[in-house]
């Protein structure tokens, strides 16, 4: 499957096992989605349960709060990341507090999905990659997959989740696997082994990094699309440097890292999102905390330039697989 | 003290509303600059989307063919300079009406140097001091509120200018479009609330988002009062530009001016088309194109078809040269991507 039929399949899943279940969104019900995540969902399960919303992010998302802390079990679609933020404040100031605030009697089960990243030409408005924004506000999940097998288990995952889950889906990824070489033709899923993605139910539970390649020279931190763009990175620079997807930002498997750079002494990570004050910073600061004593070399960050994503200049922008090749041997030298 | 008994019947209306807009007596000179304008958007955007298809533009790319008479009907009342523009994403028309080189606006969508965003904001982020336009705003909605804040600069400065704020039937279900229509009318400001309902937004149609789908009525509760126009009539539309700006210079506050229109292309470059028949666009395609129309009248009013057919050969010219232009740009420099990040270096 790609990642957008994995994506679609857990919905179907999810919508069949659970009637509390009910998807909305802007254009997913009749044309389903612009992305085809929810291609058939309102044919099969009509429209009560997967519909149609007026363009109005604050009001979509504060509504399925409401559902939500009302007994239902909502995944919104945002239909690009970018425009979560008018919806920003029912997230911070409602989803994620009402748990607290109301001593744990009410709290709000709602999945948001949103495609986020760049690598499509969509200049400013189409591309960013918000993370570290909703990483921030505790009491929100963050959850990012970067293939079809994981894309299909943590979504239900999050679905079945108690608390609300940002699920932020790498566009660049939806229809095969990207390493940030745009010159190359663009590959399909298939063949991929985790587009063999089983029709029925599975989760893949949050808050459990995977490493994707094992190696003892250095660790990679990455998530989306920078999986991707890590391998093709590590086999450029010919250092046998072990990857980690993280998978899960919040909750975070910061286990798993540790004993990845205890063992390797050396740490870069990669994001798409700017820099300053980015998710990597986060990681960077855990992992000084935790494995200091282990470090031979500065921890590095490769990541999204701090400015706007612009419209020209996509590829001097996106962190490509050179930058972090680069990093790598920096982080070797010393 | 007791209260007021409450009145048998709930109180009228106070919403006040000016007089009825006449369609526009053009003379044939002001017909023929609209048709020019008309065709100028037109074969603009029909090149924009051969650039697209060559792989030349990049990205998200809205084109504006058959709401042309909204644009040129509107812009053609108002002062570029003294008065404001600000609209979506869908941009490339109002920029061509406000009387920009197209050659800028095609090179600002293949993302080029000499484009007139220096190919940073691209098709959907365009500007123009000199011409009063505001932008090209690529989040649905957020023209509305920014335009309301300009149409308070005119009133704040005395400057007698007044705003057009364009926005689609699908932005105007926005909550923010309504947090400043309150604002509009509590404070008088001048601006005009355009909203070019072509009936879908993507592949929403205006009744499968909308509870109350005749859109000018949606200033009612704010007092704000609202003008359905037929937008693909340039002069019916110019016709109610007039009124409207006579209302809104008049210091009474903003108005909203519904434009019945229609997109014949896709949302986007990338639109599957499937939310609507074929038979519908080809429909209005043959029965109420605004070129169309305006030609019929325009060879009604004596003018001849070689006249016209002179102003299509120099609108063509004028679309090849911005293509070329376009083409032949070279790239920004890439120490552009950190400049305007903040005043100053970052
Ligand atoms: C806040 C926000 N939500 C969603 C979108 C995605 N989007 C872009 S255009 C559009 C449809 C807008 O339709 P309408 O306002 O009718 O304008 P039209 O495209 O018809 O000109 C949508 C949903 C966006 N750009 N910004
Ligand atoms: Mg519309």
């Amino acid at each position: 499957m790609t990642m957008v039929q994995a994506l679609n399949s857990a919905l179907d899943v999810m919508l069949a096992r659970d009637p509390d279940i009910l998807i909305f969104g802007e254009d997913v019900g009749y044309f389903g989605g612009v992305f085809r995540v929810t291609d058939g969902l309102q044919q099969k399960y009509g429209a009560p349960r997967c519909f149609d919303a007026p363009i109005a992010e604050g009001g979509i998302i504060a509504t399925a709060i409401g559902m939500g802390a009302y007994g239902l079990r909502p995944v919104v679609e945002i239909q690009f990341a970018d425009y979560i933020l008018p919806a920003f404040d029912q997230l911070a100031s409602e989803a994620a507090r009402l748990r607290y605030r109301s001593n744990g009697e009410f709290w709000a089960p709602i999945t948001v999905r949103a495609p986020y990243g760049g690598g499509i030409f969509g200049g400013q408005t189409h591309s960013q990659s918000p993370e570290a924004l909703f990483a921030h506000v505790c009491g929100l999940k963050t959850v990012i997959p970067s293939n079809p097998f994981d894309a299909k288990g943590l979504l239900i995952a999050a679905i079945e989740c108690d608390d609300p889950v940002i699920f932020l889906e790498p566009k660049r990824l939806y229809h095969g696997p990207f390493d940030g070489h745009p010159e190359q033709a663009t590959r399909s899923w298939a063949g991929h082994p985790a587009a063999e993605v089983p029709e029925g139910y599975y989760n893949v539970p949050l808050g459990a990094a995977a490493i994707v390649r094992s190696g003892h020279d250095a660790t990679v931190l990455a998530y989306g699309t920078m999986v991707h763009v890590a391998l093709a990175g590590i086999a450029e620079s010919g250092i046998d440097a072990e990857l980690i997807d993280l998978r899960s930002l919040v909750p975070l498997d910061i286990d798993t890292i540790m004993a990845s750079v205890q063992k390797t002494g050396r740490c870069v990570i990669l994001h798409e999102a700017s820099r300053f004050g980015g998710f990597g910073a986060e990681l960077s600061a855990l992992v000084q905390e935790r494995c200091f004593y282990h470090l031979e070399s500065p921890i590095l960050r490769v990541t999204g330039w701090d400015t706007p994503y612009p419209h020209a200049f996509e590829w001097d922008y996106f962190p490509g697989p050179a930058r972090l090749a680069a990093a790598l041997r920096r982080v070797m030298e010393d | 003290m007791a209260r007021k008994p409450a009145s048998a019947s709930p109180p009228a209306s106070a919403t006040l509303h000016p007089p009825v807009p006449q369609r526009h007596g053009a003379k044939v000179e002001e017909m023929l600059e609209f048709y020019r304008q008309m065709v100028l958007i037109r074969r603009f955007e029909e090149r924009a989307g051969q650039l697209y298809g060559l792989g030349l533009i990049g990205g998200f790319c809205h084109l504006y063919i058959g709401q042309e008479a909204v644009v040129v009907g509107m812009q053609s009342a108002i002062t570029p300079g003294k008065d404001s523009v600000i609209t979506g994403y869908r941009d490339h028309g109002h920029m061509l009406a406000l009387g920009i080189d197209p050659n800028v606006v095609m090179a600002e969508l293949t993302g080029r140097a000499a484009g007139i965003s220096r190919g940073k904001g691209g098709s959907m982020h365009m500007f123009s001091v000199e011409h009063g336009f505001f932008g090209g705003h690529g989040i649905v909605g957020a023209q509305v509120s920014l335009g309301t804040g300009l149409a308070f600069k005119h009133k704040y400065a005395g400057d007698g200018g007044v705003c057009l704020a364009y926005f689609g039937d699908g932005a105007s279900n926005q909550g923010q479009v309504y947090e400043c229509f309150n604002m509009a009318e509590l404070w008088k400001l001048p601006i005009i609330y355009v909203i070019e309902n072509n009936q879908y937004a993507m592949g929403a149609s205006i009744n499968r988002a909308s509870a109350e789908d005749q859109l000018y009525r949606r200033g009612e509760s704010f007092r704000i009062p609202g003008i359905q126009v037929d937008g693909m009539d340039v002069l019916a539309v110019r016709g109610a530009a007039t009124a409207a700006l006579e209302w809104v210079r008049g210091g009474k506050g903003p108005i909203i001016l519904e434009m019945k229109t229609y997109r014949y292309r896709g949302h986007s470059m990338s639109d599957p088309a499937k939310y609507r028949s074929k038979e519908e666009v080809q429909s209005m395609k043959d029965n109420r194109d605004p070129i169309d129309h305006l030609k019929a009248e325009l060879l009604d009013h004596g003018v001849t078809e070689d006249q016209l057919r002179v102003i299509d050969k120099d609108i063509r010219a004028l679309v090849t040269k911005s293509a070329e232009f376009a083409e032949q740009s070279p790239e920004p420099d890439v120490s552009e991507l950190y400049t305007d990040v903040l005043v100053g270096q970052y």
